[in-house]
């Protein structure tokens, strides 16, 4: 029993991990960058939301009502002012480009809020734990998280395949010379793909600020579970990548319970595994 | 009729220039416990492991299209290295610097094999989980510190000199020569065929790939040969600090971002680019004094800046607008003399 | 009262980095009329179409549309300014459905005729595999889509890419015997291709192009077949 508690705990953080990996496959899928700032943008918001609930009084799931579109209109700028800039055929801009945002974010950080650890409060809701079943407990507040987690999956695939935006954005990653026939500007276009991915880090940010303590140098870690749990998954596949943050989850619950210290080792050498067996990953859609 | 005979030539008046300005600046390193305080020798020697490691990182990154944002995993592996062999194997700490290269080579084939299954910016987070399983690794050593880190041991540091003057004066000469062999060897790399190869691969990797060059193999190579520099580096930045820990040795800010920062705003994929880079770095230091985190998030703000409006960096400006190189790098096709003179009948 | 010309270009230089493609090309075409551009591989075809569309910018010259200039407008403001291409090589989104892409033909939202059912009209047997990813039609049906993607913009002059190109004869008389119901409307044309016999029979006015210079143009029925192959070839 107590495994499958272990087990439980794995798959519920699998759905925030899966979220950070959402925004970041989400950037790649539209336009090929791969955002090396993007695990310091989750830790930002978490500081917004911060912000957000120090001045209003409000608790942190409701910061979120602000603290999305703060982050969405943070990833529209950023793209149109900076990125778009980089993106082109050559390698090194986007990505050194990215690594000194990233820098630049969590050293801002560290000036603006000191390196002392925060977390915020959600209320009652934290301790809340209801049985699923004989001797399985679950959190209500990371059910909720994977609940919302993959709902966000779910909404993406919608808005993907079903509205007009995702066709704009589908069809610029396609192809961008003809999208700008059809009338698409994608300077627009991929900035309303960063300004999602950034709502989508908004909402992870929050939920990891309540789950846990947060500091400025936390934002690295973050990006490397979305990006295990993306390769894990399989590139251009959405629920493949909740598949691959439920996997790094499980992996990473399962060597904490040999061993605490064995926790983010077991994660990475889950990945290592996967990289090194199947590399295109579990459920692939696209090749990289 | 005799036949025209081609050859390649490498140096240009540019190149002759420098070549003497390092021939002389040689001399005056050499000779620099002769003349400067202790202070000046560790600046120096703290200037010539960031040239060597960001000269290693241009290697990679400028010339063989891999950009990795892990090399802190080959320094800090050198570092738990030199402290392996010294503590627990007893072996002379200069030998285990030289030990190091090998052993981290030897580690980074199989990474590579890893690590090379991912493209481009995937690629560069690979390094980064690889660095990070590293750091992991240590802190699970409790032989040498577990995550609390190790001082190494007072024994060690006295049978490496018998007074702390000529250990300062060791250490720096290690640097220096550790850091003229980094470079004389990328130098070498450069100019033989394997070096056209990465040069052609810096250029343009598709049109190199279709003249036939395995740029699979070379790669691998370079990243292999990066990491044994990069780990003998490593050993002696830890020999200086005397002190390791696997958040000092793992730094992505202290061995990573620097590097990549002094390397862009330099100039990428040129020789000249690191070192340009490294004074640069080192005169804003000097005058600034440290502002910790704020220097790093400056530094982060320009390198942005360059790598936007100035993407071969500040060298790379100077060397287009002026055809100059320090090293004798380039290659030019030239007629060759004449083997034999025609002699004129009297 | 004489109309001015729906579309002019004057004297324009189109380069690729430093190759030059276009030398001094001018021509224009007034509303209601069809002209085809004709000329041999590398002859500056495509560049001619991609400059007027937006795609790239020329370096010397005007290009007027409706009076107005539009040399230096992006490609997706020349869509909504009412000129569509259809380019080479069809170029439909792999990752769209027919219908998808025929949907983003309109993103630019340009008021007209032509919607989705009259677009299926026209090309019913579009309307069978509209659900069907692109990649999945026929290279004929790849054609027509590609075309009536294009015409979903509502545009007052259509640019036609060598939309013969890798077709069998059959499939591009069917196609070529649809585009008079789409300049009954009113719409103009410039069709470029390597078949003349089409051109010729579809265009009222003919331009040829040789090495990035206007060889030759005319009015179709007067240009004799002497003169066009002297012009298409430069001999």
């Amino acid at each position: 029993m107590e495994w499958v508690n272990v087990i439980l705990q794995g798959v519920l953080i699998g759905g925030l991990y899966a979220m950070f990996a959402a925004g970041l496959s989400l950037i790649f899928g539209v336009m090929r960058l791969v955002n090396i700032a993007h695990g310091d943008l989750i830790v930002l918001a978490a500081y917004v939301a911060l912000m957000v609930t120090q001045t209003l009084g409000i608790d942190a799931l409701s910061s979120l009502l602000l603290v999305t579109p703060i982050m969405a209109v943070i990833g529209y700028a950023l793209q149109r002012g900076l990125l778009n800039r980089t993106l082109g055929d050559d390698l090194l801009p986007p990505l050194l480009v990215t690594f000194g945002l990233s820098i630049i974010i969590q050293n801002g950080l560290l000036e603006l809020f000191t390196a002392d650890s925060r977390k915020l409060q959600a209320g009652s809701i934290e301790i809340e734990t209801f049985q699923l079943m004989q001797g399985v407990w679950v959190g209500a507040l990371p059910l909720i998280q994977f609940v919302v987690a993959v709902a966000v999956i779910a909404a993406l695939q919608a808005l993907f395949y079903r509205t007009a935006l995702g066709r704009a954005f589908r069809a610029t990653s396609d192809d961008q010379a003809v999208a700008q026939l059809m009338g698409l500007d994608t300077r627009h276009v991929f900035a309303m793909a960063m300004a999602l991915s950034l709502a989508i880090v908004a909402i992870a940010g929050v939920f990891l600020a309540v789950r846990a303590n947060f500091d400025p140098a936390i934002g690295p870690a973050r990006l490397i579970f979305g990006f295990e749990a993306v390769i894990i998954g399989g590139l251009g596949s959405m629920w493949g990548t909740l598949a691959g943050g439920i996997i790094l989850g499980v992996s990473q619950a399962i060597g904490a319970q040999i061993d605490p210290g064995w926790q983010l080792l077991a994660g990475h050498l889950a990945f290592l595994a996967i990289l090194a067996v199947r590399p295109q990953g579990l459920f692939p859609k696209v090749s990289g | 009729m005799s036949q025209i005979k081609i050859q390649v030539e490498h140096a240009t008046r540019s190149s002759w220039i420098g070549v003497a300005i390092i021939a002389i600046a040689l001399v005056v390193f050499v000779l620099a416990p002769f003349w400067g305080e202790r202070q000046t020798l560790r600046l120096l020697a703290e200037i010539f492991t960031f040239v060597a490691l960001a000269s290693l990182w241009n290697l990679l990154a400028g010339y063989a299209g891999l950009v990795s944002v892990g090399q802190q995993a080959f320094v800090g592996l050198g570092g738990y290295l030199l402290f392996a062999l010294a503590m627990l194997l007893d072996v002379h700490p200069i030998a285990a610097i030289l030990i190091a290269g090998p052993v981290a080579a030897a580690v980074a084939i199989p990474v590579a094999a890893l690590i090379f299954r991912l493209r481009g910016a995937y690629f560069a987070i690979g390094t980064w989980v690889v660095a990070e399983v590293f750091r992991l690794l240590a802190s699970q050593i409790s032989v040498l510190g577990g995550g609390s880190g190790i001082s190494l041991p007072a024994a060690m540091v006295i049978s490496m000199a018998p007074s702390r003057q000529l250990r300062e004066f060791e250490i720096y000469w290690l640097a220096l020569a550790l850091t003229v062999a980094v470079l004389g060897a990328i130098v070498a790399l450069l100019r033989s065929r394997h070096g056209l190869a990465l040069t052609a691969i810096r250029d343009n990797e598709e049109a190199a790939r279709s003249t036939g060059i395995d740029v699979t193999r070379i790669k691998f190579i370079v990243y292999v040969l990066t990491a044994f520099g990069t780990a003998m580096i490593g050993a002696l930045i830890f020999l200086q600090k005397l002190r390791i820990s696997p958040d000092t040795a793992f730094s992505v800010n202290d061995w990573t971002a620097f590097v990549i920062f002094i390397t862009v705003i330099g100039g990428i994929g040129r020789i000249e680019g690191p070192i340009i880079g490294t004074i640069i770095f080192f005169m804003l230091r000097q005058t600034l004094a440290d502002l910790g985190s704020l220097y790093l998030l400056m530094m982060g703000a320009v390198a942005i800046v360059v790598m936007l409006w100035a993407p071969k960096g500040l060298w790379g400006l100077i060397a287009e607008r002026y055809g100059w190189q320090v090293l004798p790098l380039q290659r030019r096709l030239v007629l060759a003399p004449q083997a034999k003179e025609t002699g004129r009948k009297p | 009262m004489p109309d001015a010309p729906l579309l002019e270009l004057r004297a324009v230089d189109a380069y690729y980095g430093d190759f030059q493609a276009l030398f001094g090309v001018s021509l224009q075409i007034d509303a209601g009329q069809v002209v085809a551009v004709i000329g041999a591989n590398g002859a500056g075809k495509s560049t001619l179409l991609k400059s007027i569309a937006g795609l790239m910018r020329p370096r010397r010259g005007n290009m007027l549309f409706d009076g107005a200039p539009i040399g230096a407008a992006p490609a997706f403001e020349v869509v909504a300014r009412g000129i569509a291409l259809v380019p080479e090589g069809r170029r439909l989104f792999p990752s769209l459905t027919v219908e998808e892409n025929l949907k983003i033909g309109g993103q630019s939202g340009r008021p007209g005729p032509w919607t989705l059912s009259r677009v299926y009209d026209l090309f019913p047997v579009l309307a069978e595999r509209r659900h069907l990813p692109a990649p999945a039609l026929s290279g004929g049906q790849q054609q027509m889509a590609a075309i009536g993607r294009a015409l979903m913009s509502n545009p007052r002059l259509l640019l036609c890419d060598e939309i013969s190109l890798g077709l069998a004869p059959i499939i591009v008389r069917d196609i070529y015997a649809r585009l008079p119901a789409i300049v009954a409307e009113g719409l103009s044309m410039i069709i470029v291709e390597q078949d003349i016999v089409q051109a010729l029979n579809a265009a009222a006015h003919v331009y040829c192009l040789q090495e990035g210079r206007i060889a030759l143009h005319g009015r179709a029925r007067d240009l004799t077949r002497e003169s066009i192959t002297a012009a298409y070839f430069g001999v």
